[in-house]
């Protein structure tokens, strides 16, 4: 089934055969990205970040730039009309005249999806609140895929703030439709992940959910370590936040006593979460991480436009 | 004891908590309509003690979707040439539109006027609803 036209809002807009068919090619756009330099050529992608964002914007440009496309748009909503009062849905409406596809990271969830509805070209949500980030779980997928071979029969920790933390929204969802998956959720009592997300996991996917507070109770089981930063932007009160924010600090000797092929991922950026003495570790992979992050963008973006 | 005559046509709404007739009225705009309505309250009522009743003449075609949020117990009797012809027992609607708003702040449905509160009912007891924006839960509270 044909990807072009399709918006990716959430996970769960596509198949898993439909994950495969864009992994594919963005491994084969690592090992050969000459063959698709002028993939894109005569296309335009549009940036409509109304929240700071380093890693996702650039990802995407680079991955545009990559294939040989344009870019237009604006990291800074205080820039656009948006500061004016324009509506998403007017914004929406013109730029879908300007660009081909169109990414958007917002602060407010499911803004990517009433937009969705008003544009002609697709739409990729970049990230909405503390909702969902689905590009964000194809990077990670691909990052799994390439360095464990294959993605089923892993008991994977989601550690961090798992509360507004998009990213382990959106992973958790997807990574539960692949076989014999099982999840510790590693958080403070106050960010523990939404009862809708664990819900959903569980009547849907039938998964087994471990919860606890302490990371050493997980280091020497799962497979795949998944840390998160935890957030200032997402706490109401400063002080909530400083007392939580070093709750969960990875150095070198918590993971002494993990497995040798564990991977430790993070969707960066991170403040203070893994101490840089981890960086040398051979089971640290972020920075592999976000490189993968630009390839399976670059195979994303040529696939809703239909080029591939 | 008060007495309101039987209607020859129209709509009965029966076995309202005392108290919800007042919400049923208004949210059915009935206030604004020009065909003859009456609400009664505080109806001495075997099974509830006491209970309001809502009697629409002549018109059939309400929608009563949004009933079954205000009070799931009540009964509708449709009425033609002085007789019932149908029952109907309300429910909690699956799918809801514009009718209450999401309890997540963040969620764009309270912060865009193009974005309708859309839910999906998922838990009958609790009366829980997803949002179609943000997938967050809202209780309805009546």
């Amino acid at each position: 089934m044909t990807l072009k036209g399709k918006h990716l809002i959430d996970p769960n807009d596509f198949t898993l055969e439909q994950f495969d068919t864009i992994f594919t090619i963005a491994q084969d756009m690592e090992k050969n990205p000459e063959k698709y330099l002028k993939l894109c050529d005569g296309k335009i992608l549009a940036t409509l970040f109304y929240e700071p964002s380093t890693r996702t914007k650039f990802s995407f440009e680079s991955a545009m730039l990559r294939m040989g496309g344009s870019i237009l748009g604006f990291s800074d909503a205080n820039t656009s009309s948006v500061k004016k009062g324009e509506s998403i849905s007017d914004t929406i409406k013109v730029m879908d005249g300007y660009a081909d596809i169109i990414v958007m990271r917002h602060p407010r969830e499911g803004a990517p999806k009433l937009s969705s509805k008003f544009s002609a070209v697709p739409i990729i949500n970049g990230g909405d609140g503390g909702h969902q980030h689905p590009t964000q779980t194809l990077t990670d997928l691909l990052t799994i895929k390439n360095l464990k071979g294959n993605i089923k029969n892993l008991k994977v920790a989601l550690c961090g703030d798992l509360k507004y933390g998009r990213t382990v929204h959106s992973l958790i969802k997807t990574l539960s439709r692949y076989e014999g998956m099982s999840f510790y959720l590693v958080s403070p009592q106050q960010l523990q992940m939404p009862s809708y997300i664990k819900e959903y996991v569980k009547n849907e996917y039938n998964v087994n959910i471990v919860e606890t507070e302490n990371i050493e109770d997980v280091m020497d089981k799962v497979d795949i370590l998944y840390m998160t930063r935890i957030q200032r932007e997402r706490f109401f009160n400063e002080e909530d936040y400083l007392k939580l924010k070093n709750s969960y600090i990875l150095t070198k000797d918590k993971i002494k006593n993990a497995k040798e092929d564990m991977l430790i991922m993070h969707p960066l950026p991170r403040v203070n979460e893994i101490d840089y003495s981890v960086d040398d570790d051979q089971r640290a992979v972020y920075f592999k991480q976000a490189k993968y992050g630009v390839y399976v963008r670059m195979s994303l973006m040529a696939h809703l436009l239909g080029v591939i | 004891m008060l007495t309101v005559n039987s209607i020859e046509k129209g709509i009965v709404i029966d076995h309202i908590k005392s108290g919800n007739g007042l919400k049923i009225f208004e949210k059915l705009n009935l206030a604004k309509v020009d065909f003859p309505v009456v609400l009664l309250m505080n109806v001495p009522s075997k099974v509830l003690g006491k209970k309001d009743i809502i009697k629409i003449q002549d018109k059939i075609d309400i929608d009563f979707t949004t009933l079954g949020l205000i009070d799931p117990n009540i009964s509708i009797n449709i009425i033609e040439n002085n007789q019932i012809v149908e029952k109907k027992k309300v429910e909690l609607p699956k799918k809801v539109k514009g009718l209450f708003k999401c309890d997540n702040p963040r969620c764009v449905s309270n912060n865009d006027i193009y974005a309708i509160p859309e839910f999906t009912l998922v838990n009958k007891d609790k009366v829980k609803y997803k949002c179609e924006f943000c997938d967050d839960f809202t209780k309805y509270k009546i």
